[in-house]
């Protein structure tokens, strides 16, 4: 299953037509403690480099966006409660929301796991 | 970036403060303070702020609760915590000779008793407009042969000038800025401090002395910010590093930033210049009535003094208060307070309080709605977060009055 990595610190699993958003170990580092997540919707159709979600961490909210377009299916409700889930295991439990892939395409442009690595290294 | 995103992306400047006079600092470019290599040799996360590279949170294995905002603010409501607020102005006030009366000329620009202020005692006041508009607030003490002035970062600049403006002439301003000022803050300061410098163990709150520290000068007082018992301490900015190893190789004391320094001073009910108090916010409005001096309200003499009586006189029409936020979702600086459908203030200060788990905020709302327990909402994304006026501080301050 293939992962990619945008600039703005997403990262998109993608598995046939379905994909899942978090954001990346680095991104939950610079935001520090996170103490709520607002997630988009089920049904609400989301814009490649749109707005999708709201991260709060103790001193300010960042918007996290959709890497593709698509329609939400599922949102983690482990993180209503449990937030601090995008801090401990941003990479796999504290996962955002899950998606269709409406364009395979968009997909090309994204960084892969090396390419983000180096991304990362430069800032 | 294409579009014009309300908030920063992730990992674009996520923890500088948009101070308003940032722009200001960044024309002169900005400063580098006595400690910035300490800071940066503990894993300090280093933004822009008042004009200076500040530590807004440390990480790394040398800090024993591993960093970050709430690791910080909870050891320093547990243990103590060591902030590094060298960016503040220090300023001293006397008199050419001595017959020139320092008091008189300073009461002539701050609201408080400055004359009736015995030596080595403190008091909290404010710089006034003629509209009564608070340009600053600060700390005021009798240091003996001259008056202490602590002031905001962001506003020394102003307030020196403001300071010289309206000062008679046969007043000296001296503003130390060689000086570092390091905050030790938290419940078992004082038992740190006092093994180091057993002076400062006979301080209460509000008060302050000299003291040597082998060898070096040291002014302390028994102040601070994060609503605790602490200190803080001046100190020439070429024995910084020497003092603050000193006081963290103490294993109670863990360095803090200013990210825990605002949690800490937003739930001890404590405002922020420049957020909670502006230049139109008149010492009333803001909830700071206290640092009228009775006396002085009936005597004048300040600068502002007729604007503030008015507001005083009639009541103001807008008040700071205290929000008790339900649910998790913070409520942050500038989202707007509602009573049903009407818009009634704006949020000042808000955040999540790690010690109470939920968020809070200081709003300017409209004085008909600031009693306890008016149940209002914060607008925020679209959503109207359920708010409750309550009384500050949050968190119950904890100073040191004496024993």
């Amino acid at each position: 299953m293939p992962r990619y990595f945008t600039e703005e610190h997403e990262w998109i699993d993608v598995e046939g037509d379905s994909a899942t958003v978090g954001i990346t170990d680095y991104a939950q580092e610079q935001l520090g403690d996170i103490v709520f997540v607002e997630l988009p919707d089920v049904g609400a159709m989301l814009d490649k480099g749109g707005d999708a979600a709201v991260v709060e961490s103790v001193k300010a909210a960042s918007d996290v966006y959709s890497p593709i377009s698509g329609e939400v299916t599922e949102a983690n409700g482990a993180l209503e409660d449990e937030p601090a889930l995008v801090n401990s295991s941003p990479e796999e439990e504290g996962w955002f929301f899950r998606l269709t892939v409406g364009d395979k395409d968009e997909l090309i442009g994204l960084m892969d796991d090396k390419a983000y690595k180096a991304f990362v290294d430069s800032l | 970036m294409d579009k014009a995103h309300a908030r920063p992306a992730l990992g674009f400047d996520i923890l500088s403060d948009s101070q308003h006079d940032d722009d200001a600092a960044e024309e002169i470019g900005l400063g580098t303070l006595p400690l910035d290599a300490w800071h940066r040799a503990r894993g300090a996360r280093m933004v822009p702020f008042a004009g200076y590279e500040m530590p807004i949170q440390y990480s790394g294995e040398q800090i024993s609760h591993g960093g970050g905002i709430v690791a910080e603010h909870n050891w320093t409501r547990d243990s103590a915590s060591l902030f590094d607020v060298s960016h503040m102005g220090q300023l001293g006030v006397s008199g050419a000779s001595p017959d020139v009366d320092a008091g008189a000329a300073l009461e002539a620009l701050l609201p408080g008793g400055i004359r009736s202020l015995k030596e080595g005692r403190m008091r909290y006041s404010l710089l006034l407009n003629d509209d009564g508009g608070i340009l600053d607030d600060l700390m005021v003490t009798n240091a003996g042969e001259q008056f202490g002035l602590v002031v905001n970062g962001a506003c020394k600049w102003d307030d020196i000038a403001h300071l010289r403006e309206h000062l008679p002439d046969d007043i000296t301003l001296t503003h130390y800025d060689e000086n570092a000022l390091l905050a030790l803050q938290g419940p078992k300061a004082a038992d740190v401090l006092t093994a180091l410098v057993p002076e400062a163990g006979a301080l209460t709150f509000m008060t302050a002395c000299s003291a040597d520290w082998d060898g070096v000068p040291l002014w302390i007082s028994r102040a601070g910010y994060t609503g605790e018992d602490g200190f803080e301490i001046a100190v020439p900015g070429e024995f910084a590093e020497k003092l603050a190893d000193a006081l963290t190789a103490d294993a109670r004391v863990e360095p803090a930033g200013l990210g825990a320094r605002d949690s800490l001073r937003l739930e001890a009910g404590l405002p922020l210049y420049g957020h909670d108090m502006t230049d139109s916010v008149d010492p009333v409005s803001a909830d700071l009535t206290f640092a009228l001096t009775k006396k002085r309200r009936e005597t004048g003499g300040w600068m502002g003094h007729e604007a503030v009586m008015k507001v005083l006189d009639t009541g103001p029409a807008q008040r700071r208060v205290g929000l008790l936020l339900d649910g998790r979702m913070p409520a942050r600086e500038g989202a707007e307070v509602y009573s049903g459908d009407t818009k009634i203030g704006t949020v000042s200060s808000g955040g999540f309080s790690p010690t109470l788990g939920r968020p809070i905020a200081m709003a300017m709302i409209d004085a008909a709605y600031a009693g306890d327990g008016a149940q209002l909402t914060c607008a925020v994304r679209g959503k109207h977060l359920p708010a409750t006026t309550a009384p500050m501080p949050f968190v119950p301050h904890r100073y040191f009055r004496g024993s």
